[in-house]
C-alpha cells in the first residue's frame, strides 16, 4: 500500500506542520520509499505475539503523599517566546 | 604530557597527589578547543559563553573538579539546552536534569558549551544540526557519527576529558565507534532520564562516551541508579560498576549470532572483529555461533516505534511554552507556521511517519504490527541469554561514511544503524570499544552485549579485551 500525496498532506495537518509545495512532493516521495522497506514487516505473521509498548518492569508507580517545592510560575514562564502576568500569551482562540 | 589527553582517572591520581588543580585542566581544555573548534565543530555556541577562572573547592568530592561534556538535549540549568533545533533556539532550562545533578553533586564541572548532535538526535551523522555539522577527528572529511557525535569527537580529539551522550537507536555507540572511543548504552531503567529532551521513550537511555573502559565504569556508577522523578528509572542507589573490572574471563560464555556477519558488512570491520573474538577466546572466553533469527526486522520495527513515540513527544513544541514562535492570525495557523520554520528535514520527515503510523486506518498494520515483532527480537535475546553471558558483534557494518555521502538518500542512513538498533529494541545494555583501524586509518568498534541489567559482565569483558588487545 503505497502512501498517497493526498494522505501526507493529511498527516501533516494533523502534525501541525505547514508543509511548502515543493517540500510535500519531496517528502511523500521519500516517504513512499521508506513505508515500501518497512513493508518487510508483511513477511512475518505476529497477530497472535502480545505486543511490546513499555520495556518498563513497573506499573502504577506511585509516591508518598508529601508536599515538596515544585517550579515557580516566574521560572516556568521565563523561556516563553509570550507572556503576561502569569500566563503563557497565544493567539485568540475561541470566535 | 597536556591534561586533555589524560583519562579522568589518571587525572584523579594528580588531583589527589595535589601534582595539579582543577583550573589546570580546564585551561589545558580551553586551549585544545580553541585550536580545533573551527575544524570539527564538536561544540555548540563555544562564542557565547566563558569557561570560569576560579573554581570552586572540590577537594571533598569524588570527580574533584573534573569536567564533563554534556550533549544538548541533557536539561544544563541556566545553559543552553536546543536539541540543535532551530524551534528550541535560545532555550535556557529552569532545571538541571538528574544526572546532570548527579555530576554536580559528585564534584563534576559540568562544560557550559553543549555538544553538537543531530537535531533532537534524529540522525546517525551529526549532520542534521542546526548549527551545521561535526567532523570526524581521525578524517574531517567524514562524519563523526551520530546522534550523539559532537560528544564522541570532543573525546576523541581531547577536547573533553569525557562526556554524556543519549542513545536511542545506536546514538552513544555508533558515534564512539566511528570516532574511535568508548560508547556505553545502559539497560533501559538503569539511568534516569529526568530532564532528557524525549526522543523516543521507550527506547531512550543516557550513557557515558569516554577514553578507556575504565573512566566508562566510573561515570556510569555516579549516573545509574532510581530517581523518582522519572518513573521507568528502577534498582536503588546504583552500584560501583569499576569493582567489575577484571581481567579474569576464564569460562564466560560468548555468543557470536550469525546474523551479523552476513553480505554488507566491510571485510576490514569483519576481519578486526573476529581477531578480536580470537583475544577474548585466548583469554579463556568460549564463543560459540547463536542465532538472532529476527535481526532483520530490527530496523524496520524501529523506524516504526521510535517515529511514532517522537511524534508524541515533539507535539510539545508548539510555540506556547518555550523557543521559536512565528506570528499568525489564529492558532492552529501558530502552530503549523512554527513548526514548519523550527523543525529541519529530517525531523519533518520522522515526525510525519510517526503520525502515520499512529493515525487511523494504519495504526493496526504499523504501528501495533511493529510493537508484536518488538517482542520476537526481545525474545531472541532472551533465548540467547540462557546460555550466554554476553553477545560480541561488530558495532557498525562499515567505518565512519563521508559527510554528505548518505544525505540524499535516508533509508541509507537508517540503515547504518543496523546492529545497534536491536539493543535498544530489548532494552539490553551494550557498550562499544575500539578494536582495530582500517587501512586509511578509521576506527572500529566492536559491540559487546548483554543481559539486562548485566553492566557488570559488559564491563569486564570490555576490559579484558582494551587491556590485552594487540
Amino acid at each position: 500500500m503505497a502512501i498517497t500525496k493526498e494522505t501526507v498532506e493529511y498527516v501533516a495537518h494533523l502534525a501541525r506542520i505547514e508543509l511548502q509545495p515543493k517540500e510535500l512532493d519531496k517528502l511523500s516521495e521519500q516517504l513512499k520509499q521508506i513505508l515500501g522497506f518497512i513493508d518487510t514487516l508483511k513477511k512475518i505473521e505476529a497477530a497472535k505475539i502480545p505486543p511490546i509498548l513499555n520495556l518498563s518492569q513497573d506499573t502504577n508507580v506511585k509516591r508518598g503523599d508529601t508536599p515538596r517545592n515544585s517550579l515557580l510560575t516566574d521560572k516556568a514562564l521565563e523561556n516563553s517566546p509570550s507572556k503576561e502576568g502569569k500566563f503563557f500569551v497565544v493567539p485568540k482562540i475561541i470566535e | 604530557m597536556d591534561l586533555n589527553t589524560l583519562t579522568a582517572q589518571d587525572l584523579l591520581k594528580k588531583l589527589d597527589s595535589k601534582e595539579i588543580s582543577a583550573q589546570d585542566i580546564l585551561r589545558s581544555l580551553e586551549k585544545s578547543i580553541k585550536a580545533q573548534d573551527t575544524k570539527f565543530k564538536a561544540y555548540v555556541r563555544t562564542q557565547d559563553f566563558h569557561l570560569p577562572q576560579q573554581s570552586i573547592d572540590y577537594s571533598k568530592t569524588t570527580l574533584k573538579g573534573i569536567p564533563v561534556a554534556i550533549k544538548d538535549n541533557i536539561c544544563t540549568e541556566g545553559f543552553n539546552t536546543e536539541c540543535c533545533s532551530k524551534i528550541l533556539e535560545g532555550f535556557h532550562p529552569p532545571y538541571d536534569a538528574t544526572v546532570v545533578r548527579k555530576l554536580k553533586d559528585a564534584g563534576a564541572f559540568i562544560f557550559p558549551y553543549k555538544t553538537n548532535m543531530d537535531e533532537f538526535a534524529f540522525g546517525s551523522s551529526t549532520e542534521n544540526s542546526c548549527f551545521g555539522p561535526t567532523r570526524n577527528p581521525h578524517n574531517p572529511e567524514c562524519v563523526p557519527g551520530g546522534s550523539s557525535g559532537g560528544s564522541a569527537a570532543a573525546v576523541a580529539s581531547h577536547q573533553a576529558i569525557w562526556a554524556l551522550g543519549s542513545d536511542t537507536g545506536g546514538s552513544i555507540r555508533q558515534p564512539a565507534a566511528f570516532c574511535g572511543v568508548v560508547g556505553l548504552k545502559p539497560t533501559y531503567g538503569l539511568v534516569s532520564r529526568y530532564g532528557l529532551i524525549a526522543f523516543a521513550s521507550s527506547l531512550d537511555q543516557i550513557g557515558p562516551i569516554t577514553k578507556d573502559v575504565s573512566d566508562c565504569a566510573l561515570l556510569l556508577s555516579i549516573i545509574a541508579g532510581r530517581d523518582e522523578l522519572d518513573s521507568t528509572s528502577v534498582g536503588s542507589k546504583g552500584c560501583d560498576y569499576s569493582a567489575y573490572l577484571e581481567k579474569d574471563i576464564k569460562g564466560m560464555r560468548i555468543g557470536i549470532p550469525r546474523e551479523y556477519f552476513v553480505e554488507g558488512i566491510g571485510p576490514e570491520v569483519k576481519k578486526a572483529v573476529l581477531d578480536a573474538i580470537k583475544v577474548l577466546e585466548k583469554l579463556g572466553a568460549k564463543c560459540r555461533e547463536v542465532s538472532l533469527p529476527h535481526t532483520e526486522y530490527a530496523v524496520p520495527v524501529y523506524y516504526i516505534i521510535a517515529t511514532a513515540e517522537a511524534s508524541s513527544n515533539l507535539a510539545r513544541f508548539d510555540g506556547v511554552q518555550y523557543g521559536l514562535r512565528e506570528k499568525a492570525k489564529d492558532i492552529i495557523a501558530m502552530y503549523k507556521k512554527t513548526r514548519d520554520l523550527g523543525f529541519g528535514q529530517e525531523a519533518k520527515r520522522r515526525i510525519l511517519l510517526g503520525t502515520f503510523a499512529l493515525s487511523h486506518g494504519y495504526y493496526d498494520a504499523y504501528y501495533l504490527k511493529a510493537t508484536r515483532v518488538r517482542n520476537l527480537i526481545y525474545q531472541d535475546f532472551i533465548n540467547v541469554f540462557k546460555d550466554c553471558d554476553c553477545i560480541v558483534t561488530p558495532t557498525t557494518p562499515t567505518p565512519a561514511f563521508k559527510i554528505g555521502e548518505k544525505t540524499g538518500d535516508p533509508l541509507k542512513m537508517y540503515l547504518s544503524d543496523i546492529f545497534t538498533i536491536s539493543v535498544n529494541l530489548a532494552g539490553i545494555p551494550a557498550i562499544s570499544i575500539p578494536c582495530g583501524r582500517t587501512e586509511k586509518g578509521l576506527p572500529i568498534g566492536l559491540q559487546i552485549l548483554s543481559r539486562h541489567f548485566g553492566e557488570g559482565d559488559l564491563l569486564r569483558l570490555a576490559y579484558a579485551y582494551e587491556q590485552n588487545k594487540p
